[in-house]
């Protein structure tokens, strides 16, 4: 009775992961088919094909927009990390008159839907005349409430004689932050580069707003327009399209899945 | 002024300026715009409560509030029950228990945008997987998102899919705080499996069901790239999302002032939610 449970468990636990990985590995099969395959339910494609890629390739600039995903995102997660641990460090480590302030405002900020400011933000890039421009897909990403307090929460724990000694030596605030405190800080400036990096990578309400030149386009923003506009055509160029943003987030998940799960369910919690 | 103070200052002005800009200025224009009629091209006009009472009537607004509860309220039913049933599947001795967890979580790490591309591929009448592996059982194509009736339904499956492995993390972290003793004591008095679920897992795990219904609204309620790719909205407006309403008003007809209420609405009405559920759940913990 007991080994029937358990094999009963296991069939049941490889049902549901083939649920959710089954779906990646057809898209995949998918985009290797050529037309008159489409929809058949092998895996392994009887005459394989790589048309599908050639053809959305040709017919959008993928090229560019990876190039320009890769940009964004990596400017990004630098300035999280960066502009954040100076932040954080001040929040955590200086006492000034307006930290209180600034740590309430910082957890009130994290209440307010993002829905809420959509659209004054998007008046402002307008107004600001950065539509079609880098800095607003990137500048409204600088600072990231849930990373800042995050780093703040680890930075509290780390030993005030380490601070004092090093002012004794004459080191200046930001040279204690970065040669003392990030390296100890190592595990929390993972967690919080890979759910940045993340959610900048995989975001495409905000691209849509504020860019509309293609060349500037994020992957997953073009993948959209392509789609929807009719440009893939049939269903194994428009998964094509797809499997160029998908690949490398599937690569560096299979490498750092505890890291990622770490981190992309830690921030969602906390924000 | 001491060094401190001064370095304080100075380390958080940066962020200081970034909030003011990019948070507190449009958490306040909301509200203005509010007030406003504006297209972006001509100077804004004041409108006094134009947009209020716009929104008050119109038919589209209401429409689609109503398509969020109907979302929400399979969504997150759906979304309890599988992130339960497969956080108490791993929380056991097992082999590959890693593997397993991974690759519950594989769609939370996958864009949205390409979840939908995805799913309306599964989903397709004539080649989709969904309906070729139904056909094997006999079961005549389905016209998912075309139809009027599965297609909100089939949205829902496919965003509680995305999102189930972040809500199985949340529920295995509570399932470690289940006290070993009580089990134990509860297993000695010849309680079922059933009854040992019933009476001790599932109270002990109120905080995290809790935790998932409140950021599964919050989620839900932003539900755009979905109808955006899958259905545009349709068919017969039912899976018009109050995001992608907005999003239209936006850029479709450049009213910016209306957007900005029915985000301000939206807000509101997010709020509330959020608010009744955590009351009505901690009146069932009460009792």
């Amino acid at each position: 009775m007991k080994t029937l449970g358990r094999v009963a468990l296991y069939l049941a636990l490889t049902l549901a992961a083939l649920t959710f990985i089954y779906p990646f590995l057809w898209m995949a099969s998918t985009t290797l088919k050529p037309p008159l395959e489409v929809g058949t339910l092998a895996l392994v494609p009887d005459h394989m094909t790589l048309d599908n890629y050639r053809t959305m390739w040709a017919r959008a600039p993928f090229g560019r927009a990876l190039l320009n995903s890769a940009l964004v995102a990596t400017t990004i997660t630098a300035a999280v990390l960066v502009f954040g641990s100076i932040t954080a460090y001040a929040i955590a480590r200086l006492r000034f008159r307006g930290r209180p302030a600034l740590n309430a405002v910082t957890m009130a900020i994290l209440l307010v839907p993002g829905q809420l400011t959509l659209i004054p933000l998007y008046t402002l890039i307008v107004q600001l005349g950065w539509i079609d421009t880098y800095a607003a897909l990137i500048v409204p990403y600088l600072f990231n409430a849930t990373a800042i307090l995050m780093l703040r929460q680890f930075f509290l724990q780390i030993p005030q004689s380490l601070i004092d000694s090093a002012r004794m030596d004459g080191m200046s605030e930001l040279r204690i932050l970065f040669t003392i405190f990030w390296p100890l800080s190592r595990p929390v400036l993972a967690i919080v580069a890979i759910f940045t990096f993340m959610g900048s990578w995989n975001e495409v309400l905000w691209p849509l707003l504020v860019v509309r030149d293609q060349h500037l386009m994020t992957l997953p923003q073009l993948l959209t327009v392509f789609a929807l506009g009719g440009g893939a055509g049939t269903m194994g160029v428009s998964l094509a399209s797809a499997m160029v943003l998908v690949v490398p987030v599937v690569v560096a998940y299979a490498f750092l899945q505890r890291y990622f799960i770490e981190s992309m369910a830690g921030a969602g919690i906390k924000g | 002024m001491r060094a401190e103070e001064r370095s304080g200052w100075l380390l958080a002005a940066p962020y200081s300026a970034f909030l003011a800009t990019f948070a507190l200025y449009p958490i306040a224009f909301a509200l203005v715009l509010v007030f406003l009629k504006w297209d972006l091209v001509t100077a804004p006009a004041f409108a006094g409560l134009d947009n209020v009472r716009l929104l008050a009537v119109d038919g589209r607004f209401w429409q689609a509030v109503v398509t969020m509860f109907v979302f929400l309220s399979i969504h997150i039913p759906l979304q309890i029950v599988t992130a339960l049933g497969l956080a108490l599947a791993l929380n056991r001795p097992l082999a590959l228990r890693a593997f397993w967890r991974a690759a519950f979580f594989l769609p939370v790490v996958i864009s949205g945008a390409v979840v939908a591309i995805l799913w309306s591929n599964l989903y397709a009448t004539d080649v989709g997987l969904i309906n070729h592996l139904l056909a094997r059982f006999g079961v005549r194509p389905v016209s998912w998102l075309t139809d009027p009736v599965t297609a909100m339904p089939a949205i829902a499956v496919m965003v509680t899919w995305k999102n189930v492995g972040f809500y199985v993390i949340i529920y295995l972290a509570g399932l470690q705080y289940v006290p070993r003793s009580c089990q134990e004591a509860i297993e000695i008095e010849g309680a079922t499996a059933w009854q040992r679920f019933r009476y001790l897992t599932l109270p002990s795990l109120l905080p995290q069901t809790l935790l998932v219904v409140t950021l599964s609204t919050i989620n839900g309620f932003q539900l755009f790239i979905e109808p955006y790719v899958m259905t545009g909205g349709g068919p017969l407006r039912r899976t018009y999302s109050l995001v992608l309403y907005l999003y239209t008003n936006a850029f479709g007809y450049q009213k910016m002032g209306y957007a900005a209420t029915i985000g301000v609405a939206l807000a509101l009405i997010i709020g509330v939610v959020v608010v009744l559920q955590r009351r009505l759940i901690g009146t069932a913990d009460a009792q």
